[in-house]
């Protein structure tokens, strides 16, 4: 990896450097206990990370969560609240999965205009059991609604007609699929944090119960408790803070789809039609990466690590392709020659990904940038991928939301 | 016992036998045809068309992909829970002259194995539930040649 645009404490980017002086953490599982405590714990463990406190925050952004009630939508204000009201100013922002990495964007957009000096970001959720559902009341008006109500289709039925595709498509196979759960297990029992902490074998994927097929149990993940948080500022902050060569955000893509959407996405019903307007040449996942890779003024080939958001396993080798590391339909050959697991040419989800976390929806942005500033910083620990210099993460949500987020040392 | 036969969603969906059509809107100022049903805003960005038809879709498509449900989906799903969970299909089709994909159950009968992607397969009308007074009415997708 060569240095050319990535030396710190110099130039800061296409549009400007952030500083990550913190990242933290509450464990992912199910603790049956309230978003606001998790949220809070992660928010501390950021603070202290980055060893700034609470009161010279100048700026609080919260991730809101749609499963608790009106504290949940207010998120930035109930989590200001419970660390004890510093007058900080406050935002919450919701978008869907993409909610942390638009919490981060929100947060960013304010250090480079210079309304905010250091800013705490917060995505906390307390997740239901089973599959996740849409909100009560005969509500015909929302697509959401409408595809339980008309269809009974799930999630995970989504995920599976996307697997199905690529095995008909690309020549994908269930033992590929297995090979994804097999390498993030092992990534996430290494990880602390992580809600599941065992290796798995291919056998034990192909063994457990079919949810939606071809996907079974353990190619879908889960949906959990967790909280992340982090500590941002401007670079002249992270100086005066002594931070000497703090990981930093060059790039945060938060970009919508472009009219006509050609693939079938939660919660639609069916995709725009491409007879009256040509498609864009890119899907809106390639085009959520595009504009994360022009904004940093990188590529692919500069890539230490990724993190992605693998809601199944067929869905982390998309990835692989809409993130340009590999050729479209080989995302499957890159898994099988080992290039994303560590030791690989680019390591992807060393955190174990959704996999070992399973989803706390606007938490996992910043769990996705919390591992990205570790590998960076070199504090990994025995997940740690040598010389990590650039990584990237890649997320998508309902309702046309997607991000990814550019992170250099 | 007489029930009223009601769509599950209103104007979704027409005719009967071989005369079953999804129905969406055309904008008459682009062309673009949207199901779901557009009524007000034609969402082309390019176009600032308020006047949209009803117009009847392919009633035939290939298959884009397949699954099915072997979990008993949260409401508003509606299922007897007395009764153990039988999985349906879920079925994305491909329309050639829209060039859109759209998601529908197969018709009772149609498992995974009987799908293939490409497959030729036609829009029917079915039954989504039925409750005291009323049969809830949808569409199925049914593979061509195939009439369980
Ligand atoms: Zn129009």
């Amino acid at each position: 990896m060569d240095d050319v645009a990535l030396a710190a404490g110099g130039g800061d980017g296409v549009t400007g450097d952030v500083a990550v002086l913190g990242a933290g953490m509450h464990p992912w599982g199910k603790w049956g206990r309230g978003f606001v405590e998790y949220g809070t714990v992660a928010a501390r463990a950021a603070l202290a990370d980055a060893g700034v406190d609470w009161r010279d925050i100048t700026s609080v952004v919260g991730a809101e969560t749609v499963r608790g009630g009106y504290p949940g939508y207010v998120a930035g204000a109930t989590f200001a609240k419970a660390l004890g009201w510093q007058g900080a100013r406050v935002s919450s922002v919701y978008a869907a999965c993409a909610s942390g990495a638009q919490a981060i964007g929100t947060a960013r957009a304010q250090l480079l205009a210079g309304l905010a000096d250091v800013v705490l970001v917060v995505g906390a959720d307390a997740a239901p059991k089973g599959f996740f559902r849409p909100a009560g009341g005969d509500r015909p008006d929302d697509p959401d609604w409408l595809r339980f109500r008309v269809l009974g289709a799930t999630n995970p039925a989504y995920f599976a007609l996307y697997a199905r595709r690529r095995m008909t498509v690309h020549g994908d196979t269930l033992e590929d699929f297995a090979r994804v759960k097999v390498k993030n297990a092992a990534q996430g029992s290494l990880n602390p944090l992580a809600r599941y902490r065992k290796a798995v074998t291919a056998a034990e994927v192909a063994a457990s119960a079919v949810v939606a097929d071809p996907l079974r149990l353990l190619d879908i993940c889960a949906t959990s408790d967790g909280a992340a948080a982090l500590v941002l500022s401007t670079p002249e902050f992270a100086r005066r803070h002594g931070a000497v060569s703090p990981v930093r955000i060059r790039a945060v893509s938060t970009v919508t789809p472009t009219y006509p959407t050609t693939v079938l996405d939660l919660p639609d019903i069916a995709t725009d039609s491409a007879a009256a307007v040509p498609p864009a040449e890119h899907t809106f996942r390639e085009s959520v990466a595009r504009a994360a890779y022009e904004e940093a003024g990188i590529g692919p080939e500069d890539l230490s690590v990724a993190e992605v958001y693998d809601l199944s396993t067929a869905l982390e080798l998309q990835w692989y392709e809409d993130l340009g590391l590999c050729a479209a339909g080989q995302g499957a050959e890159l898994l099988r020659e080992g290039a994303t697991a560590p030791g690989g040419r680019i390591p992807v989800n060393t955190s174990g990904g959704l996999a070992s976390f399973g989803e706390a929806v606007p938490a996992q942005a910043i769990a996705q940038v919390c591992e990205l500033t570790w590998q960076l910083r070199g504090t990994a620990g025995a997940r740690q991928i040598e010389g990590a210099r650039v990584g990237i993460t890649a997320n998508q949500g309902l309702f046309g939301h997607g991000s990814s987020v550019v992170v250099v040392r | 016992m007489s029930r009223t036969r009601t769509p599950v969603v209103a104007h979704w969906f027409a005719g009967e036998g071989d005369a079953f059509r999804l129905l969406g809107t055309r904008c008459t100022a682009c062309g673009a045809v949207f199901f779901p049903r557009e009524d007000v805003l034609c969402r082309n960005p390019g176009c600032q068309g308020t006047d949209l038809d009803e117009v009847p879709l392919s009633p035939r498509g290939r298959v884009w992909s397949y699954t099915d449900g072997r979990y008993r989906p949260p409401a508003p799903y509606v299922s007897d829970p007395e009764l153990p969970w039988r999985p349906y299909t879920l079925i994305a089709v491909e329309l050639a002259a829209e060039r859109m994909v759209v998601l529908g159950q197969g018709a009772p009968g149609v498992t995974v194995a009987d799908l293939e992607v490409g497959m030729e397969v036609a829009a029917v009308p079915g039954v989504l539930s039925e409750d005291a007074g009323t049969t809830w009415t949808t569409w199925h997708w049914r593979p061509v040649g195939v009439t369980a």
